[in-house]
């Protein structure tokens, strides 16, 4: 399956991706009238540290602990390997976030947890990707 | 291949998804007690709180009996025959199977107290019924005495609180949550409880009851006129055991999920497990781990070579909105930090995370759980930064390549 990979090397710590899958979360084209003023809850985030930086959002494992842990039955991996959240079935246990290795889960604006999930229902592939302007953040088989 | 399967719940799930991942055809047949298709356990406390429905909390879609090729038969198991590789039922069927899985969960421990069985609502809190049962129960003026402050006691009174006049829960221990807190981290998720209404009595037991009165062990009386026994629960292991099959702390089960029977597994709240945090084998009635042990088990009942050795304790829980996380064992030396609220402390040995407590603060907490999962060596690793923040930066760049580089 097609999945996001980073290239640290490459990122510049911008934090574009962030506020780039902000938007796609609340829908709409112009950032500084959706996002002015708020704190943004991104799917995915910038790790920074003295020398390095890069984007972690979900991986899709193949062996998704997250799947096999969910108390519900609202995380599953589906049809080509995406694996999403059903937020109606969800209770925010917050069993997701004590077992992803990525820190690839939080909680959500909305309540409930939120994940990359690719920008499943969006032309044109997720949206970090397609914003990040270094090439840092790649969507490949 | 014939696969049978006693019990009809997370472990069996796993069961079933491991099986049909090797073997697409086999006739799998499961058992069940309860009059339901699988449903999430620990949703039970959010059905009685308004905050999910029946039908949400289905732990598979509708259809995934039909789906995987299942035949589920609401006719518990009476009796096991490991020699003849038979299955007897309560409802009178003879099955044969090549390998069986007892996924047979955990049930209440009910100490015996006197005058416990003349109390008239009285309940336990592990099943859809009892959670039915009790919400059937439930007036706006009713009081209710929960005893056991473990983490079924406590989503029981969370679920209560706001539907019923009073809520008073008690437990012998000095604390609350006594198997997943240290006194410290008690301290503010008991303030917590209090400010939402939950009257604690902590080191105290009922001594015994008489009509709708609980006289304790301090000499206290407490009234109510619903009582909920929660005080802990015990692996369901005798059907097992009349089978002859070895019992320790849950049935005894290797690291693939076999009995000490041949073609015969076990997994989830009945089984034992190795928890690899400690060294010590425990009975551990957690979702994840029945989840996994069952699916290791289907794999390897399909022919396959599952082992599932990465087991750790761990728990997700929340309150009135405060949350809750911990994990492993709460061994060797500790980093503990507290602000805004939130509560952190790591416990650690020379050479590994052993274990953690996070109450407010969960960003990340799964990095943490990897480190004790995976036992990661402390010195390949950055710890003084992972111990204010879970980051995977504190990792070398070959470790995050791998991560985050290529498919996981
Ligand atoms: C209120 C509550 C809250 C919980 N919260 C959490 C939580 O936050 N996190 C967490 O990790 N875990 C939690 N748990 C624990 C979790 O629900 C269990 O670990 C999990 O359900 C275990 O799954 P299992 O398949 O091993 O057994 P169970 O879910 O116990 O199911 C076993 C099934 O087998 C049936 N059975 C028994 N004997 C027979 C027989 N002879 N024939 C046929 N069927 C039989 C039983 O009736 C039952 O339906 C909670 C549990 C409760 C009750």
């Amino acid at each position: 399956m097609k999945r996001i990979y980073v290239r640290e090397e490459w990122c510049l710590g911008c934090h574009l991706c962030e506020y780039y899958c902000a938007l796609a979360d609340r829908g709409g084209k112009d950032m500084a009238r959706q996002l002015k003023g708020i704190k943004i809850k991104p799917r995915i985030r910038i790790e920074e540290g003295k020398e390095v930086c890069f984007a972690v959002s979900c991986r899709h494992c193949t062996e998704p602990l997250c799947v096999k842990s969910c108390l519900t039955g609202a995380i599953k991996k589906e049809g080509a390997g995406v694996v999403t959240v059903d937020r109606e079935k969800c209770v925010s246990c917050y069993t997701c976030i004590l077992v992803c290795p990525y820190g690839a889960l939080s909680p959500a604006e909305r309540g409930t947890v939120q994940k990359c999930e690719l920008c499943a229902e969006k032309p044109g592939g997720p949206a970090c990707v397609g914003h990040c302007p270094n090439g840092a953040i790649v969507y490949e088989e | 291949m014939e696969y049978l399967i006693i019990g009809n719940s997370v472990a069996a799930a796993g069961c079933i998804e491991g099986i049909r991942r090797r073997d697409k055809t086999g006739a799998i047949t499961v058992l069940s007690k309860e009059n339901y298709e699988m449903y999430a356990r620990p949703l039970i406390s959010y059905l009685l709180a308004g905050k999910t429905t029946e039908d949400k909390m289905r732990y598979r879609p509708i259809g995934f009996y039909e789906d995987n090729n299942v035949s589920l038969l609401y006719d518990p198991a009476a009796a096991i025959d490991v020699r003849a590789r038979t299955v007897e039922t309560v409802g009178g069927r003879r099955l044969s199977y090549d390998a069986l899985l007892l996924a047979t969960g955990a049930r209440p421990i009910v100490p015996p107290i006197e005058g416990l069985d003349k109390v008239k609502h009285r309940y336990t809190f592990l099943t859809l019924d009892d959670a039915r049962a009790l919400g059937a129960s439930l007036r706006p003026d009713s009081r209710v005495l929960i005893v056991g402050a473990g983490l079924i006691g406590l989503k029981c009174a969370e679920a209560v609180r706001h539907t019923c006049a009073a809520v008073t829960v008690i437990d012998a221990a000095d604390r609350v949550l006594s198997s997943i807190l240290t006194r410290e981290a008690a301290a503010s998720v008991e303030a917590h409880l209090a400010h939402n209404g939950i009257g604690l009595r902590l080191n105290d037991r009922a001594a015994r009851f008489e009509g709708n009165t609980a006289y304790l062990a301090s000499g206290e009386t407490v009234g109510f006129d619903i009582l909920v026994m929660a005080v802990g629960v015990a692996p369901e292991t005798a059907l097992a055991g009349l089978a002859g099959i070895e019992i320790g702390r849950g049935i005894r089960i290797d690291a693939r999920g076999e009995t000490s029977a041949k073609n015969v597994y076990a997994a989830g709240d009945c089984a034992e497990t190795l928890d690899v945090s400690s060294g010590t084998v425990k009975n551990m009635a957690l979702l994840p781990n029945a989840y996994m042990q069952g699916e290791c088990a289907g794999l390897n009942m399909a022919g396959g070579r599952a082992v599932f050795d990465r087991a750790i304790p761990m728990n997700a829980i929340g309150f009135f909105g405060l949350h809750i996380l911990s994990a492993g064992s709460y061994i060797g030396s500790t980093y503990t930090e507290t602000a805004d609220g939130a509560y952190k402390c790591l416990f650690y040995d020379e050479n590994a995370l052993k274990g953690f407590i996070l109450v407010g603060d969960v960003e990340k907490a799964g990095i943490y759980t990897a480190l004790i999962r995976e036992r990661t060596p402390l010195c390949e690793i950055d710890f003084e930064l992972v111990k204010q923040k879970p980051s995977l930066i504190a990792f070398d760049r070959a470790a995050r390549r791998e991560k985050l580089g290529r498919a996981v």
